[in-house]
Parts: structure tokens; C-alpha cells; sequence
């Protein structure tokens, strides 16, 4: 058991542990501070993976903006306890199934996948997020400034939708 | 030009009358229409006789004469059936017997039919008929003469119902057609059999491979190819002719107007059967069995008939009967092999019976519609002419001489008594002319004679128009004539009649060698007891309804059973409504009404429209509008495509990926 | 060194648990956060493949989706609290205007 692996194991067991909680939580509050626990474990995640730009990117635009806006609206909604309704037959009858059909098929996937080599750093390549950035305004300029019209647009949109009614 | 080469004219004349009277007669006045039809009619017997004329002086190097093919209809392999005419001996008596009865019972209508409504439609139907009955005599293949068979059928019922509002004159019509079906589904039957057999069925080719003498002689009960061919042919005759046991739609023909009793039912439409016979008699001499089945079946009916004709009231009914029993001889003269014998007797009976529906027919017009002769009475000074042209045909039709009908009855019944065998033939077809001589005096006794048994001040019995006797005269000069032309054959000469039809009616098997002294002198022995037999049968008429006209009355009430069954006509009818047609009615309704249409095929096609009803009810659900179903559909999605991708590598661009 | 295979079984872990969570939740918020996991999850596979194959594709398009997810996480919320203010409720299975 190699510390990397070990470090591994925690994280990843944080990162389940965070999602279990998301679904068991009643209060909507609850689930968002799980997910947040499991970003930030997924950041550590990508660390470990060497890729020290993707973390920093996850924590500060992933943790830092956008749960922030989801704890901003559930306490403007004043969000409650869910209710216990159950219209959806079908969800009822056909959750559980799917998502163990889901699972199996993804593991059988992988199963499959010939994928044999190790996820992590090599020694001597520091200057990721060199590399990156240069993949990225050279090879992806355009999809880059594409998406910079894609946040101003989603700016727009969430401002029209969230304006108060003309009494 | 040469008619024989365009022997297509003389059955289109009739048909383009029929068209132009159908299409455009509806407004016309009766004189239009009557030129029209007559027109068509008339020249039609004209070109006829022409046809005859140019055939009869034809070289003997150009006999036979070729049937004339004048374009294909059916062409399917190896089988060619076209509209190939001939004309060969036996299609010149028929054509001169079609087209001159024809004609004159085309004047006669236009005097009996004067005041009736829906007059064109009467002689467009009458001219259409004459069209197929040419198709029919003139065919020179089965196919083609199947189609004017069919055709005068369906002629038969339309003019059978012409009073179509009658609910009985529909019925009757209805029945026609039907009882002829059934016999035309047996000839239909001989017609495969023979094209099996012979792979043809043009008349020439075929009659020529049969006489092949590789093809033995079918002996009695052995049931080869020629009997069975020829029984189905027969059989279709049977309807057609008005044989036992098909003979039953030809009493309740009679609901049609007179003209149609004369020309259909008595001189044309039902010796097609004959003809028919006479026609395929190589076939039928093959097959001892088919020959005795027809001997048999013809003196039975003519037996069965005659007896019913006894008792029967309504004037057109006897002489129904009478027909049916006339056609019975005819039959027996073909089963007995004297083919011509049996042409000679259809030829003749042509002539008077038609003359006596035509009078008959006068009579009603008198009588002012009045059918039933036991209301009848005392006519013979009041209707001159029709009483004596009835007289006349009366006499001949009972076998005196020297009318028609003596020589051609006396013909056939020789030939029944000379073949091994035709001894009981003879007999009974003996009795049946007693009886016939009996019922046709009856006839004249109960309508002309004795007291009038109707009302004088509300009947005005009045003589016809001439448009109506001059028809008559002219019949009853040929039935007086009619029989000459086989006469010498009585004092030792030829009989020309049946010389004439020899190249067609001679088989190869040749005719047997008689003794011919002695044959002649038989032959003068049973002429007398034939017409011996005719004046006990007039003799007793005579005495029954002249000098004791209260006997007829005690017989029937002393014999009442069996006076019973002749008027109920052995209850024949009552036996194939109980046998035949009530099973069929309860099959229709309850198998293929109720079963096959409602609830099968109405079942199907309704279970299609509510299962597709029922479908759309079950995917409705889908569009429930909750949106956490729609999730589950998602999910659903999208495990289709990751299974796809991952195990069905194929089915790849499926799904979009195009790697 | 961890191998690849165990970062995919954790990224598909959580695949299969956010899909869970969006099935079965009924506050729609919740059902939002289910669909960050799920892209979390699919970042994490990407991150773990690029760094497999010394490829700096995967990293990049992580970062696309990171934008992506942002920009719709912004759009969803407006649409949510407009869906609040009609119906009084957070309750998906409320939002049944296209019901039959």
C-alpha cells in the first residue's frame, strides 16, 4: 500500500461518503454542503493526479462561485424539507433497476477497457498548466472565446429570469 | 361481298339494335324503336340467308368450310380461344330456325307489347338475346360458345323479370338464372376435362383428335374420360334445356311476356342443350354410358312432363310442360344416336311451339290478360284466325299427319325401337305422345269450345292486329310444311333432312347396316301406331271435355291423391326448397353471415381500429407531464446508448458515432 | 502509483449515485446538485484518462465543462426561482403543466 494509494482511498471514500449523503438529506442545505465536500475531495483527487491547475480551477469556480450560488438561492427560496409526494409511478417502479442497470453496464465497460496504465505524475513534468494554457490558446482559441460569449449569454439570461415582475 | 366472309355481321346487326334501343330508346316513340329492332333483326335473317345461299353453292372442294378467326380473346400458353365463327350444316338449320323464328316473333311483339311500358327495353333485351343465341350456334369453339350460353342466360332473366316490379316475376327470373348456373357449372367442368384431354377447345381440332381410333369405345359403367366429359356436358345441357332434375325454373318462366315464352323458352334459348349434344356427338358416341344416360334422362323427363301437363289450368303453364316433354324426345333422339333425328325434331317444334305461345299469347291479349283456361271458353267463333293457326299447331305438335310433327316424333321414336335395348324407350316415349295429343285437345277443347266461362260484359274478346297474326299464319304454314323435306323417306326415298346434316352428324364409327326392306316396312308399322296412339289420345280429350264435361271433375275427385301430385307437380319444387335451398339459407346466414362477415372480418378490421385505440390509451401515459417520469425516461435513453455503443459494435452509427 | 481502472470505478460510482439522486429526489434543487455531481464525476474520468495517456486534451476540455457547468448552473438557478415564485413550491412533481 503505497501512500499515494492510500491518500487514494480516503478521498475517494469522502467522495462517496459525500454523494451518499446528498441523496439521504432531506434538507436541500444538507445535500449542498455534501456536494461540497465532494468537490473539494475531488479536487484533492486531481492533485494527487498531478493535475494541480484543474484543482485549483474546481475549488475556486466549482466550490468557490457556484455552490456558493446554490446556498444563495436555497436560503433566498427559503427552501424547506421535501415533501413526501409521490406522483411518478414510474420513477418509483423503475429507479432502482436503472441505476443498478447503469452501474452494471459501466462496470462491464470498464471490465472490458484495456486500459493498463498508471494515473499519475511522472517524474519531471511540472509545467502542467504550461502545457495546458497552450493547448488552450492555440489549439482551442476558438471554442475558448466561444465559451466567453457562452458565460455572457447564460449572464443575460440568468438576469432576465430572476427580475421581479413590472407591477 | 361474300357474307361468308364476314360471318361476323349477322350476330353484330342484333347487338348494335340492342345497343341503340338500350341507349337512346328511352325517348324514342314506339315506331322508332320497333324500326330499329326489327331492322337489326331482319337483316340479320337476310345476311343469314344470304350466308346459307353462297354456303350452299359452294364448291365441294371447299367443304368443309374453315371456321373463320376473326381476332384472339384468349391467348395463355399453348390455349387460344378466339372469336372464331363457322357455318356448316347443322349451323344452317339452326341459323335459319334463330333467325326466322326470331324475326317473326320480333313483329309479333310489336303488336303484343304495344302498350306496355319500358318497350325499348323489351326489344333491346330480345335483340341481345338474338346476338348471343348467334354467338352461340355460329361458335366454333367451346369458349366462344360458352359465352353466348351464359349470354342467352343472362338474357333469359332479364326478360323473365322484365316485369321486375312483380315480386313473382323476379323470383322466377332469379330462379333461371340460378338452376342454369348449376348445370353451367358442369359444363364447365366438361369444357376443363376436354382441354385437359385434347388441349384444345376449337371445335375442328378437337372433334379431329377424337376421332382418332387410338381412342376405344367406353363401355357401359365404364367411367373413362369421353363419359365423364360428356355427363358434364350433359349435365349443362340439363339446365339449359329444362331436363330432369334441372327443369324447374322453366313452368315459372312463364311470368315473362308471351313473345319471351316463344322465342326463349320454346324455340331457341333451350334447344342450345340439343344443339349442344348434337354438336359433340363424336365425343358422345364414344361413351355408351353418357349415351344412355341421355336416352334415359330424355324420356323420363318427357314421360315426367307430360303427366304434369295434364292437369295444369293456366294456358302457358301446359305449354310450358309441353316444351319441357318435347326437349325430353329430342334427348332421347340423341341418346339413341339419331342426332339428326333430334335437330329434325328441334327444327319442327320450333315451328309449332312457337306458333302455339304466340296464339296463346293472342288468346290473353282477347282475353284481356286472362290466363287461367278454366275461364275460358266458346273462343273458336270469336278469334277466327288464332283458333285456326292454334288448331293447326295443336295438330301438329300431337303427330298427325301430315304435319311437321308427325315425320320428326315418328323418327325418333323409330330409332328408340330399332337399338338394342329401346324397347321400354319406345314404349313410354309412345305413352308420352298419347299423353301429349291428350293435353294439347284439352287445351283447345277447354279454351275454343263449349260455353263461355266468363263474364261477356266485362271481357271484349277481340281478334288480334294483324301485326300479331301475320307471325302466326306464317308459323303455322311451316308447320304444316315443316316435315316435308323428310318425307320421302316414308314411301322409300331419301330423307333429305338427314342426308343434308350427314358430313356433320355421321360419325366415323358409321351407321350400322340395316336391312333395308325390312327397316322400311317397321318403319310404316310404327308410324301407324304412332298416329294411332294420337287419335286416342284426341279421342279422349274429345269425349272427356266435349260430350262429358262434368267427367274431368269426378276422375280428379276419385283420384285424389293422384290428382294431388300432378297439380302439385310431384312436389318438386316444395323437395329442393326443403333439401337444397333451406341448408344453403341456414349456411348463409349463420356460417358466412355471422361467423366469416361479422365476426371474423367485421372483427378483425374493428379489432384493428380499437387495438390501435387501445395502443394509443396505453402510450398516452407516457406524456403524464411529470416531469420526474420524464427523468426516468432520460436515464432510460441513455443506458440504450451506452449499451449499444459498448456491446453492439455494429449498430454504431446508430447511435450517431460515426468511428 | 493508482491505476487508471480504480480512478474509473470512482468516477462511474458517482455517475451512478448522481443518477440515482436525480431519479429519486423531488426538490428540484436537489435534482441540480444531482447533475453537478454527475459532471464532477465525467471530469473526474476525463482528468484520469488525460493524465493516462500524457495528453493535455482531457484537461482542457475538464476546463470547458467547469464553464459550461457555471453558465447552466446560473440559467437553472433563474429558471428555478421563477418556477418558485409560479407555484409557490419546490416540488418538481408540482410542475405538471403539460400533464393531459
Amino acid at each position: 500500500m503505497t501512500p499515494q494509494l492510500a491518500i487514494f482511498f480516503v478521498l475517494a471514500a469522502l467522495a462517496v461518503l459525500g454523494a451518499l449523503n446528498l441523496i439521504i438529506q432531506r434538507h436541500p442545505i444538507h445535500s449542498a454542503l455534501s456536494l461540497i465536500v465532494v468537490m473539494i475531495a475531488l479536487a484533492g483527487l486531481y492533485l494527487l493526479m498531478g493535475s494541480e491547475f484543474v484543482a485549483a480551477v474546481q475549488i475556486i469556480v466549482y466550490g468557490g462561485a457556484i455552490m456558493v450560488l446554490f446556498v444563495f438561492v436555497i436560503m433566498l427560496l427559503n427552501a424547506g424539507v421535501e415533501e413526501r409526494t409521490n406522483v411518478s409511478k414510474l420513477a418509483g417502479v423503475a429507479g432502482i433497476p436503472l441505476a443498478v442497470a447503469l452501474l452494471g453496464f459501466l462496470a462491464a465497460a470498464i471490465a472490458r477497457s484495456n486500459e493498463s496504465a498508471q494515473a499519475g505524475v511522472e517524474a519531471g513534468t511540472l509545467a502542467n498548466t504550461k502545457e495546458i494554457s497552450t493547448m488552450l490558446f492555440k489549439d482551442f482559441v476558438y471554442p475558448f472565446e466561444l465559451t466567453s460569449f457562452l458565460i455572457l449569454v447564460a449572464i443575460l439570461g440568468a438576469i432576465v429570469l430572476a427580475q421581479r415582475e413590472k407591477s | 361481298m361474300p357474307i361468308l366472309d364476314h360471318l361476323w355481321i349477322i350476330p353484330l346487326l342484333p347487338l348494335l339494335g340492342s345497343a341503340i334501343n338500350g341507349l337512346l330508346g328511352g325517348k324514342w316513340p314506339n315506331t322508332i324503336v320497333n324500326s330499329v329492332a326489327l331492322g337489326a333483326t331482319g337483316l340479320s335473317f337476310l345476311c343469314a340467308l344470304e350466308a346459307v345461299r353462297e354456303f350452299l353453292t359452294l364448291s365441294p372442294d371447299k367443304l368443309p368450310f374453315p371456321p373463320q378467326h376473326y381476332f384472339d380473346w384468349i391467348v395463355a400458353g399453348s390455349f387460344r380461344a378466339g372469336f372464331d365463327l363457322q357455318i356448316d350444316q347443322l349451323t344452317v338449320v339452326m341459323l335459319m330456325v334463330v333467325t326466322g323464328v326470331g324475326f317473326l316473333i320480333h313483329i309479333y311483339s310489336t303488336g303484343y307489347m304495344a302498350h306496355e311500358s319500358g318497350y325499348y327495353r323489351f326489344f333491346s333485351y330480345l335483340n341481345l338475346f338474338m346476338f348471343f343465341m348467334l354467338v352461340l350456334v355460329m361458335a366454333a369453339n367451346y369458349v366462344l360458345l360458352f359465352v353466348g350460353w351464359e349470354g342467352v342466360g343472362l338474357c333469359s332473366y332479364l326478360l323473365i323479370g322484365f316485369y321486375f316490379l312483380k315480386k313473382s316475376a323476379s323470383d322466377a327470373g332469379k330462379k333461371a338464372f340460378i338452376v342454369n348456373r348449376i348445370g353451367d357449372f358442369g359444363f364447365m367442368l366438361g369444357m376443363f376435362l376436354l382441354f385437359r384431354t385434347f388441349h384444345t377447345l376449337d371445335f375442328t381440332t378437337l372433334f379431329a383428335a377424337a376421332s382418332n381410333p387410338a381412342w376405344g369405345h367406353e363401355a357401359w359403367g365404364q367411367f373413362g374420360t369421353f363419359t365423364i366429359a360428356c355427363l358434364l356436358l350433359f349435365m349443362g345441357a340439363t339446365g339449359k334445356s329444362a331436363q330432369l332434375p334441372l327443369y324447374v325454373w322453366l313452368p315459372d318462366a312463364m311470368e315473362g311476356p308471351t313473345p319471351v315464352s316463344a322465342l326463349i323458352h320454346a324455340a331457341t334459348m333451350v334447344t342450345a342443350g340439343v344443339y349442344v349434344v348434337a354438336r359433340s356427338h363424336i365425343l358422345f358416341v364414344h361413351s355408351e354410358t353418357a349415351m344412355v344416360v341421355v336416352a334415359v334422362v330424355g324420356c323420363a323427363t318427357a314421360f315426367f312432363a307430360a303427366s304434369i301437363g295434364l292437369v295444369q289450368t293456366d294456358i302457358k303453364r301446359v305449354l310450358a310442360y309441353s316444351t319441357v316433354s318435347q326437349l325430353g324426345y329430342m334427348f332421347l333422339a340423341c341418346g339413341v344416336g339419331a342426332f339428326s333425328a333430334g335437330i329434325f325434331h328441334l327444327m319442327t317444334h320450333a315451328f309449332f311451339k312457337a306458333l302455339l305461345f304466340l296464339a296463346a299469347g293472342s288468346v290473353i291479349h282477347a282475353m284481356g290478360g286472362e290466363q287461367d283456361m278454366r275461364k275460358m271458353g266458346g273462343l273458336s267463333t270469336k278469334i277466327k284466325y288464332t283458333y285456326r293457326t292454334m288448331l293447326i299447331a295443336t295438330l301438329a305438335i300431337a303427330g298427325i299427319p301430315p304435319l311437321a310433327g308427325f315425320f320428326s316424333k315418328d323418327a325418333i321414336l323409330f330409332s328408340a325401337f330399332q337399338i338394342e335395348g329401346g324397347h321400354p324407350l319406345y314404349a313410354v316415349g309412345l305413352l308420352t305422345a298419347l299423353l301429349t295429343s291428350f293435353y294439347m285437345f284439352r287445351l283447345i277443347y277447354l279454351t275454343f269450345y263449349g260455353q263461355p266461362r266468363y263474364d261477356e260484359h266485362h271481357v271484349h274478346v277481340h281478334e288480334s292486329p294483324w301485326s300479331m297474326l301475320g307471325p302466326l299464319v306464317t308459323l303455322a304454314v311451316l308447320s304444316v310444311i315443316g316435315g316435308w323435306i323428310a318425307a320421302p323417306a316414308l314411301w322409300g326415298g331419301p330423307d333429305y333432312f338427314a342426308s343434308f346434316l350427314a358430313p356433320v352428324l355421321t360419325s366415323p364409327q358409321g351407321a350400322e347396316a340395316v336391312n333395308e326392306a325390312a327397316a322400311h316396312q317397321l318403319e310404316i308399322i310404327l308410324a301407324i301406331v304412332a298416329v294411332a296412339s294420337a287419335l286416342l289420345g284426341w279421342g279422349a280429350a274429345y269425349w272427356l271435355y266435349i260430350r262429358q264435361p262434368a267427367k274431368p271433375e269426378q276422375m280428379a275427385k276419385s283420384m285424389r291423391p293422384v290428382y294431388n301430385t300432378l297439380v302439385n307437380k310431384y312436389y318438386v319444387d316444395e323437395f329442393y326448397a326443403a333439401v337444397i335451398i333451406k341448408p344453403l339459407m341456414w349456411i348463409s346466414t349463420n356460417v358466412l353471415w355471422k361467423f366469416v362477415d361479422v365476426a371474423a372480418i367485421d372483427g378483425t378490421v374493428n379489432g384493428i381500429a380499437s387495438g390501435a385505440t387501445s395502443i394509443g390509451d396505453t402510450v398516452r401515459h407516457t406524456q403524464s407531464g411529470n416531469t420526474r417520469s420524464y427523468a426516468v425516461w432520460v436515464v432510460i435513453g441513455a443506458l440504450v446508448v451506452i449499451a449499444v455503443i459498448f456491446f453492439w459494435p455494429a449498430a454504431r452509427p446508430v447511435v450517431g458515432m460515426v468511428r | 502509483m493508482v491505476p487508471t481502472s480504480y480512478y474509473l470505478i470512482l468516477s462511474a460510482v458517482l455517475f451512478g449515485l448522481g443518477v440515482v439522486a436525480f431519479v429519486f429526489k423531488r426538490n428540484v434543487i436537489t435534482i441540480f446538485m444531482s447533475i453537478e455531481l454527475m459532471l464532477n464525476a465525467v471530469n473526474l474520468a476525463f482528468v484520469a484518462f488525460s493524465q493516462a495517456r500524457h495528453q493535455s486534451d482531457g484537461q482542457v476540455f475538464v476546463l470547458f465543462v467547469i464553464v459550461v457547468a457555471a453558465a447552466e448552473a446560473a440559467v437553472g438557478l433563474g429558471i428555478i426561482i421563477l418556477m418558485a415564485r409560479n407555484r409557490q413550491s419546490l416540488n418538481v412533481e408540482r410542475v405538471d403543466f403539460l400533464k393531459l
